[in-house]
């Protein structure tokens, strides 16, 4: 105890830093299984059915699977690169998430922020060093794979990622102007308010074309459909991890969905209000929001259980039901506590949950939009591509820059008011 | 012995064993990684320092954009291993002892001047090199260096352009 209470920021952040470690991976192998899932019924199918009810066990088989498989390394490979490529894609891409802010800073134990592992004052740019670094994963390993089809991917996608990350940036500068500081804290509190005492005061109204230069080069940094060439199967086998396989290529898949989850957050930080909740402070019923959503769920799930599931299937389902019912209680309580004169650390819990709430409910809308995408829109061609990136959403971006600092500029020579 | 200290050594120690290998690889992507390697140790050094947005700058412009393109350039033309030319004799006999005292010059001025002193002294705290005091600096006082600076890189884009231009 007395080394706790003697380096708060050393136990706390250690602390921190495994369980964003454990809910991030929980969440990667969930992605994986929304994304089946979603895909599947826009193509009228059901997807992973049979591993757990309704395939809640599948991303486990998959992760063991992976693990079991045989760990090729092609004789011709350049090994040191070859074994490093796959790591690099992966801890850069699971650095960013530490600079994340999933809740309000004002939610501490030990005088330590919980909901952010690390906030520093250069955050956003800092996220940008880390992400520029991304494109030596998939470059790497298909250079060092000495194999057609992965050098093909691999120069594909260093091309595309170069280009993108050019209108990526610019598109958020915008953003920036209007915000005057890097620290994404800073960025989401100047994000509070409303226009007419009812529209967020969130970056996307004034910045609507930034975000969507934003989102779409976001998609075609993460090499996502439908700026996925790098890995055209109909083209280049799987691009650039067409060697891979077991664990190593299980790493660049959850990069690549650790990546959708970065750039998601990114969007939710500088246009959407990060972890603000879109209904007035005022409007006290929004504290229940999340404990009625978790329980819906919960009684849909009961519903579900009863009537459709048979067998293991029936007990796996009941499991999953009480959980949602559960956490669905356990999230309503204080808020229910809070009707009557709160104590300071009730309203701090309901503070973290109703930010992590919000966080997660914009994530999810983009990551939803993501998979939307990807069963909806064909693959562009390669020149289509690059002419798409430099002659239309390079210019566009570059206007919406030239005009947002013309306004900003205006409101400055006029004074503040 | 306090972090900062031990973080130094550990990543200048990084940026000359990255600067070595990035001179004895054969292999050019290799040599490239080293480089990378020194982007990123001299990248910390600075937020040692307290720089923290040179230090992210560093990272965004070399690493992440001068290197990505030096990777991308000798993927394209698919280089294979270096070769090994005879050594000067110069540079055979004379090399090593004058690198030899080019370092001692270089220790011998770190000690004595005011910039060795500095270093000595340990990083100024973080608010010296904020964001917002450096574009104080750099759009108030070298407002016209940072322009000049401006109008190279953009002669140099337009140089690019002419040059890779084909022929009518």
């Amino acid at each position: 105890m007395e080394f706790i209470s003697q380096h708060p920021v050393l136990v706390v952040s250690i602390v921190k830093i495994a369980v964003l470690l454990f809910v991030v991976m929980t969440a990667l192998a969930y992605l994986t299984w929304l994304e089946r899932k979603v895909i599947a019924h826009i193509q009228a199918r059901w997807g992973p059915y049979y591993v757990g009810a309704h395939g809640l066990l599948q991303p486990l088989a998959d992760g063991l699977k992976f693990l079991f498989k045989e760990d090729v390394t092609p004789p011709v490979s350049d090994r040191l690169v070859y074994t490093l490529a796959p790591f690099l894609a992966l801890s850069l891409a699971l650095t960013a998430i530490a600079l994340i802010p999933f809740g309000p800073p004002s939610v501490t134990v030990l005088g330590q922020p919980v909901l952010v592992v690390a906030n520093i004052n250069i955050g956003f740019l800092f996220l940008f060093a880390i992400t520029s670094m991304g494109v030596y994963g998939v470059a790497l390993a298909g250079w060092s794979s000495n194999s057609k089809y992965p050098l093909m991917g691999g120069l594909r996608s260093s091309a595309q990622m170069i280009s993108y990350e050019v209108s990526l940036t610019i598109s958020v500068v915008g953003v920036l102007l209007l915000a005057g500081t890097l620290n994404f804290n800073d960025l989401i509190a100047g994000q509070s308010g409303y226009y007419l005492h009812f529209i967020p005061r969130w970056h996307i109204f004034p910045q609507i074309i930034g975000f969507l230069c934003y989102l779409t080069a976001a998609i075609a940094e993460t090499n996502r459909i439908p700026f996925d060439l790098p890995e055209a199967e109909t083209e280049l086998v799987a691009g650039f991890h067409t060697e891979y396989s077991s664990f190593k290529f299980a790493m660049f898949f959850m990069a690549e969905y650790a990546n959708m989850i970065t750039v998601s957050c990114l969007a939710t930080i500088l246009f959407l209000g990060g972890w603000l909740s879109p209904f007035p402070d005022s409007w006290k019923w929004q504290l229940f929001l999340p404990g009625v959503g978790l329980v819906a769920l919960g009684i849909y799930c009961l519903v579900d259980t009863v009537t459709t599931m048979r067998g293991i299937a029936r007990l796996q389902f009941a499991v999953v039901t009480l959980l949602c019912l559960g956490g669905g209680l356990l999230v309503l309580a204080p808020a229910a506590a809070s009707l009557h004169g709160a104590a300071p650390w009730i309203a701090t819990v309901n503070a973290g949950i109703q930010g992590v709430f919000w966080f997660t409910t914009k994530i999810l809308a983009i990551l939803f939009f993501y998979i939307w995408m990807r069963g909806t829109l064909p693959r562009f061609r390669y020149d289509q591509l690059m002419s798409f990136g430099w002659k239309l959403l390079l210019p566009v971006s570059l206007a919406n820059l030239v005009v947002t600092s013309a306004v900003v500029l205006y409101f400055m020579m006029k004074g503040p008011g | 012995m306090n972090l900062p200290f031990i973080l130094f050594f550990v990543f200048a120690l990084l940026a000359v064993a990255g600067a070595v290998m990035l001179i004895l690889a054969r292999e050019p992507i290799h040599s490239a990684l080293a480089l990378i390697l020194v982007m990123i140790s001299l990248a910390v050094i600075y937020l040692l320092l307290g720089a923290e947005f040179i230090a992210a700058v560093q990272i965004i412009v070399y690493a992440g954009a001068v290197m990505v393109l030096f990777v991308f350039v000798i993927m394209l033309l698919n280089m294979g291993l270096e070769e090994r030319t005879d050594f000067s004799k110069l540079a055979k006999y004379a090399g090593m002892p004058l690198g030899f005292v080019l370092l001692l010059e270089i220790a011998h001025w770190m000690f004595h001047s005011q910039i060795g002193a500095a270093i000595a002294n340990g990083p100024e705290p973080a608010t010296a090199f904020s964001t917002v005091e450096l574009s104080k600096q750099l759009f108030r006082p070298y407002l016209l260096p940072f322009e000049a600076t401006s109008i190279l890189i953009l002669i140099a884009i337009l140089g690019a352009l002419v040059l890779a231009r084909k022929e009518e």
